[in-house]
């Protein structure tokens, strides 16, 4: 038994240093320069550099209504599947799923070839209009529609399993008895039952949009991984710094869902 | 006089209202769909349109074939979707290994903590790839990294902008998401079973290559399928690293995407997306009959 424990701390050990040294490096790298010895200006020159504010700015406006449009298509999709429409339901899955099956890349690669349209062929019809619309590089709406696209398999999983632990056509009936009236079901009883559900989904759509380069960074806009890459060029400190602060606002966003979650479900099953 | 109402007429009084009620059903997901057609159906068709499409230069006119899908299968385009199939494939072999290892130290340990910490961690990491995680690691091991600096290792040969280095990066993603895939499959394995091995006389080397390791083996290769489509799909973090010293198919089609070619090749990228897919969707393929199929060792 001691030299099975013995083995099994010489593997945690090297988990440990493989996952912490590059986090304590990067830290190292970011505070300790060459020739100029301990300095905290790589941190304190974030807030002063051009593009900080309006690429995060971007990035939370585009992941606010991301959440807003996924829970507004999802929501009454889900719920209609459980009250009254159980055949659709292999439907639904696929097409939640097929995300999975295009990468990002390849997904992109497709609507460039798509937003090319405007200017080859509808040049005269207001449809042209949308396109630059949707292009707007101060608010890029296509980058939203990207984005749900994304997010539909995370939403799907996070919903479902919000949906399973309660039951949801009792409830609804319950509601009716009492003179509810349908919307008013839904918003008061069915809702408030799903917070946890809504959370995870909510968090884990903003932490993909808030990371999302490959989309953004193909259709030519700024939002804030972009902008992280375009500084790695120019000051390399920085962009390390900048870094491990977005690293630390995603984790910090991850594990308040973690333990959201953690409690939501011992909650549902005590 | 009180109407009795008879099973039948129950029935009647109540399909109008459940024929309703499957209307609103439908309407409630067309939104949905509508949006998924117009979203994700034109551009995907977009692509499929693009990868057959051949226009010709001098008169202007397009056709169909397969050229741009053959061209996608040679030369340069080749080398790139080998690089990546190879890369994700060494390094989700590494990562199941590794994960595996991992997740059996952590399992088997008394410490409940360690448990819920690894698990949280993990959930966090396997989120966790692109820019930041690339500049993470060039400040560790890039040219002027902490590490290469300290430990003098570019006289020693060590390059972080090449192959083993994208290896070693990905992992730090990859190995977090094996975790989470093996350790239900893990905790399905019965402390009666390595006890009934050795009171059969069976050593640790023979339990785990009769027993645990075919019981594990469809979590294992669902696990592993799922590490290399992450891996082929990754694009962030190799061009936040490597720019283009790596040939991978992710870069060559945002080289394309961004007009870095010669004019006729647009729509090789969209052959090159094709054939993402397709991989993907093999690799997808693969994956939710052996995750199907492992789920039935856990209940």
């Amino acid at each position: 038994m001691a030299r099975l424990n013995l083995w099994r701390w010489a593997v945690l050990a090297g988990a440990g240093l493989y996952f912490l040294v590059p986090l304590a490096a990067s830290v190292i790298f970011t505070v300790d320069v060459p020739d100029r010895g301990v300095t905290f200006d790589a941190y304190t020159q974030i807030l002063s550099t051009a593009g900080f504010g309006s690429s995060l700015l971007l990035s939370l406006e585009l992941g606010a209504a991301t959440i807003a449009l996924v829970l507004l298509l999802m929501v009454p999709a889900m719920v209609a599947l459980r009250l009254g429409a159980p055949r659709l339901r292999p439907v639904v899955e696929m097409v939640c799923s097929l995300p999975l099956v295009v990468p990002p890349i390849a997904f992109v690669a497709g609507i460039a070839t798509v937003l090319k349209w405007g200017p080859d062929h509808l040049s005269r019809t207001p449809l042209f209009q949308t396109f630059v619309a949707i292009q707007n590089p101060s608010f890029p709406f296509v980058l939203v529609l990207a984005y749900v696209v994304m997010a539909l398999p995370f939403v799907y999983r996070a919903l479902d399993a919000g949906l399973r632990a309660i039951d949801v056509r009792t409830l609804v009936e319950a509601a009716r008895s009492c003179g509810a009236s349908r919307p008013q079901a839904l918003l008061h009883a069915v809702l408030p039952n799903l917070r946890g559900a809504l959370l995870n989904a909510s968090f884990l759509t903003l932490a993909l949009v808030l990371g999302e380069f490959t989309v953004a960074q193909l259709l030519g806009f700024t939002p804030f991984a972009v902008w992280i890459y375009s500084v790695g060029g120019s000051q390399a400190q920085m962009s390390v710094a900048v870094s491990v602060l977005s690293l630390l606002v995603t984790w910090a966003l991850l594990l308040s869902l973690a333990v959201f979650g953690g409690r939501s479900r011992t909650a549902a099953k005590g | 006089m009180t109407a009795v109402l008879t099973e039948a007429e129950v029935a009647t009084a109540a399909a109008p209202r459940q024929r309703r009620r499957r209307a609103s059903g439908a309407l409630a997901v067309l939104p949905l769909l509508a949006f998924t057609a117009i979203a994700f159906g034109i551009p995907a068709l977009a692509m499929l349109n693009g990868a057959f499409t051949v226009k010709d230069q001098t008169t202007g006119a397009t056709s169909y074939s397969t050229t741009n899908l053959t061209a996608s299968l040679h030369g340069a385009y080749l080398t790139a979707l080998v690089g990546s199939v190879e890369l994700s494939a060494v390094s989700a072999a590494i990562g199941t290994v590794l994960g595996l290892l991992f997740a059996q130290a952590v399992v088997t340990s008394r410490f409940r903590v360690l448990r819920e910490a690894v698990l949280t961690a993990s959930g966090v990491l396997a989120n966790f790839g692109g820019v930041p995680l690339a500049f993470a690691f060039v400040a560790t091991l890039g040219n002027s990294g902490v590490l290469t600096r300290r430990l003098g290792l570019t006289d020693k040969g060590w390059s972080l902008y090449s192959f083993w280095g994208l290896v070693i990066v990905y992992l730090y993603f990859l190995i977090p998401l094996m975790v989470l895939t093996i350790t239900p499959a893990l905790d399905g394995l019965r402390v009666q079973w390595r006890e009934a091995a050795q009171n059969n006389g069976a050593t640790t080397v023979q339990y785990w290559r009769h027993v645990a390791l075919p019981v594990l083996l469809p979590s294992l290769l669902g696990g592993f399928v799922l590490l290399f489509g992450s891996a082929f799909a990754a694009y962030a973090t190799a061009a936040a690293m490597v720019g283009s010293a790596v040939p991978l198919v992710t870069l060559q089609i945002a080289d394309a995407i961004s007009g870095n070619v010669l004019v006729g090749q647009e729509n090789v990228a969209l052959a090159l997306s094709l054939d993402m897919v397709l991989v993907a969707g093999l690799v997808m393929a693969v994956y939710l009959p052996l995750q199907r199929r492992s789920t039935r060792w856990l209940a």
